[in-house]
């Protein structure tokens, strides 16, 4: 972007453009800056609990870094077990929501204008509730004395309950339920704009539905259904509600340690250090990907 | 769908036959009972206003709609029942419909692809499609690249490279600038006729269809008012809204007073002397019937015409200059207006007729038609 300054008094595209920027650089890079300094300090007993970076005594300025979380990150394979364990369940959830997710969005977006809507209310639903109640009855479904063992046990297609309540299973359920509008929403935005002349078009030409799908409805929907993977991806390695509430002690997931770091063991560095690198190795790489299938996109137009 | 002991092939010429085809859509009959038969390699147009039924008849052949009741055959093959991917039916679409992520050889290849025609051969036919078109130096390119026209032409070598025995081609000059549209519809008639396929096109301009069109379908409200030449349909409507939809004509309502084998003398009220029609008509005698003369058969002068038939008094309430012809509008003293078309050939302004001089109406014996419906 251009930008001539000074600027006589700002016009309403800039004004735009620079108060969302603001606000983000506010909320979202001072705190992880702020982050990003704990990390780097060490634990004490206090208020706060951890050492000041930067110490000014008899005229030394002293900069203390200590990288005692990384250290322990990359050493105790805990960590590293966590990390990738949070990165599979993100990305089965994802698979899962896009099984699920494409052919729902392809449904809407393709039936009648005045069922679409009610359909689309469907989808959007949910979003009433808080995530936390919506979560609290999936235990109740889930437990072993929950609705689903009742129901199969009582058609007598089981004897004994199934445990899903408190393992992954339960998590990925939980997961795949809460993010799927989340996919669904901007592959079916990208959806109902697809030129339905390009579809009988295809067939004309003597492509059958599948090929169809394969080489024109897929290529066309995929900034969609990219973006929607990222919506989904993006948030599910770092949640931390479902896993809590619904996983089992093994389940590991990011979100949880760092709870864990914080509250249980008051080691606000550590909790800090998971952070930091978990930006770096997720939140960098998807930005970046994210950025120059942009450009290609933007080429290609 | 019903299945009749009729035979496939009705004669040498039903090279695409429609039978009794119906489409319905809810509670709105789209197409009611069409039956049309189209020769091999004929450019076919069917013609009418939107809303008429044109569109569906053509996605019907397409494969896109499936027919109410009714068969459609094409060259011995009952296709109504076919996916759109199964016939041999290729479309132009309307707003062209080429795929966006596709170059243009892509989009042309698409349909061999399908096929699974080798790669090579794939390679070859391509070329030779856009050779066609004269769009083979833009291979590389995607379709947003394109002109309005570049597009046109790609479209029409992705619907010909696959040979089919039938082109749609739905309103092809629609998206098109005016001033091209004359030099593209004769271009589009050079490439029909060296690849000799068979051709059936929608369109709402008569222009296009009497240009294109080796023989034509008039079509209102789901039905076919007439087919026929170009001519034939111009200088011999079946009824009054082919007179009226192709060209532009004066109608004349009247009753039928003298009927002969050569000649029949209508009465009407819009004229003090009887309209004298020098063709046979199969309407009894006394019955209400309509006469078209087309503009162009009329004639203008200030002297009173000999003859006791065929003409008419009024004032001129308009002209208008069109270049090759002037166009006049004669109010007649019973207060019908008609239009006259005058050739400005051998034709002075300065003593034409102008704007409220009282002038003659005349025309010949051959130039009306009477029309019963």
């Amino acid at each position: 972007m251009r930008m001539r300054w000074p600027l006589p008094r700002p016009s309403a595209r800039q004004w735009a453009i620079w108060v969302p920027y603001l606000w983000l650089a506010l909320f979202l890079l001072v705190p992880f800056l702020l982050v990003l300094k704990i990390s780097l300090s060490d634990l004490q007993f206090g208020i706060p609990p951890y050492t000041p970076i930067a110490t000014l005594e008899d005229d030394t300025l002293q900069l203390a870094l200590h990288l005692r979380g990384y250290v322990l990150l990359f050493t105790d394979s805990l960590y590293a077990a966590v990390y990738l364990n949070s990165v599979k369940m993100a990305l089965v959830t994802t698979v899962c929501c896009v099984l699920i997710g494409y052919p729902l969005a392809w449904q809407i977006a393709r039936s009648r204008p005045e069922i679409r809507n009610l359909l689309l209310l469907g989808v959007i639903l949910p979003f009433w509730t808080s995530l936390l109640l919506r979560v609290y009855a999936w235990v109740g479904i889930l437990r072993n004395d929950g609705l689903l063992n009742n129901l199969l046990m009582g058609l007598g297609l089981i004897d004994s309950p199934l445990e899903i309540y408190r393992t992954d299973l339960a998590v990925y359920v939980g997961l795949v339920y809460a993010y799927l509008p989340f996919f669904i929403l901007p592959l079916y935005a990208n959806l109902v704009k697809l030129d339905q002349r390009l579809i009988e078009a295809a067939h004309d030409l003597g492509a059958r539905p599948w090929a169809t799908f394969r080489q024109v409805v897929l290529p066309l929907s995929m900034p969609g259904a990219v973006a929607g993977a990222m919506l989904v991806f993006i948030p599910s390695v770092g949640e931390y509600v479902i896993p809590e509430m619904l996983g089992g002690a093994n389940t590991l997931m990011m979100g949880r340690v760092m709870w864990n770091e914080f509250f249980n063991n008051a080691d606000w560095p550590m909790a800090a250090a998971v952070t930091c690198v978990m930006v770096l190795l997720l939140l960098v790489p998807l930005t970046l990907f994210q950025y120059s299938s942009a450009r290609q996109l933007e080429r290609s137009r | 769908m019903e299945t009749r002991s009729v035979p496939l092939s009705g004669g040498v010429d039903d090279f695409v036959r429609m039978d009794e085809v119906v489409k319905i859509f809810g509670d709105t009959v789209a197409v009611r009972s069409v039956n049309l038969t189209v020769r091999r390699h004929e450019i076919f147009a069917l013609l009418g206003s939107s809303g008429c039924g044109k569109t569906t008849l053509l996605r019907m052949l397409a494969g896109f709609e499936e027919p109410t009741s009714g068969r459609i055959i094409l060259d011995n093959e009952d296709i109504t029942a076919l996916p759109p991917y199964r016939r041999p039916v290729n479309m132009m679409f309307q707003s062209y419909a080429l795929f966006p992520h596709m170059t243009v050889e892509a989009n042309v290849a698409f349909g061999l692809k399908q096929e699974g025609v080798p790669r090579h051969e794939i390679q070859g036919r391509v070329f030779e499609a856009l050779d066609l078109v004269q769009m083979a130096g833009h291979a590389r390119r995607k379709p947003h690249q394109l002109s309005g026209g570049q597009q046109q032409r790609v479209a029409l070598a992705r619907s010909l490279v696959k040979r089919p025995k039938l082109l749609l081609l739905d309103e092809p000059m629609s998206a098109l600038d005016k001033q091209i549209r004359q030099a593209t519809q004769i271009e589009l008639l050079r490439i029909l006729d060296q690849v000799g396929v068979t051709c059936i096109l929608v369109t709402h301009d008569q222009e296009e269809a009497m240009t294109m069109a080796s023989r034509l379908a008039v079509m209102t409200e789901g039905q076919i008012m007439q087919c026929g030449t170009p001519h034939e349909v111009y200088a011999f409507p079946a009824n009054r809204f082919v007179a009226g939809f192709i060209g532009s004509t004066n109608l004349f309502t009247g009753i039928i007073v003298v009927d002969q084998p050569d000649h029949v003398l209508i009465e009407t009220d819009a004229l003090t002397r009887p309209l004298y029609v020098s063709h046979g008509v199969s309407e009894p005698l006394g019955m209400a019937v309509h006469v078209s003369i087309r503009p162009e058969h009329l004639r203008i002068s200030r002297q009173m015409p000999q003859s006791d038939s065929n003409w008419g008094h009024g004032m001129v309430t308009h002209v208008a200059w069109m270049g090759s012809y002037a166009r006049y509008q004669v109010r007649l003293d019973a207060g019908q207006v008609i239009e006259a078309s005058i050739p400005t050939l051998e034709w002075n302004p300065a003593e034409a007729p102008g704007v409220d001089e009282e002038v003659y109406v005349a025309w010949s014996h051959d130039a009306g038609t009477v029309l019963a419906s």
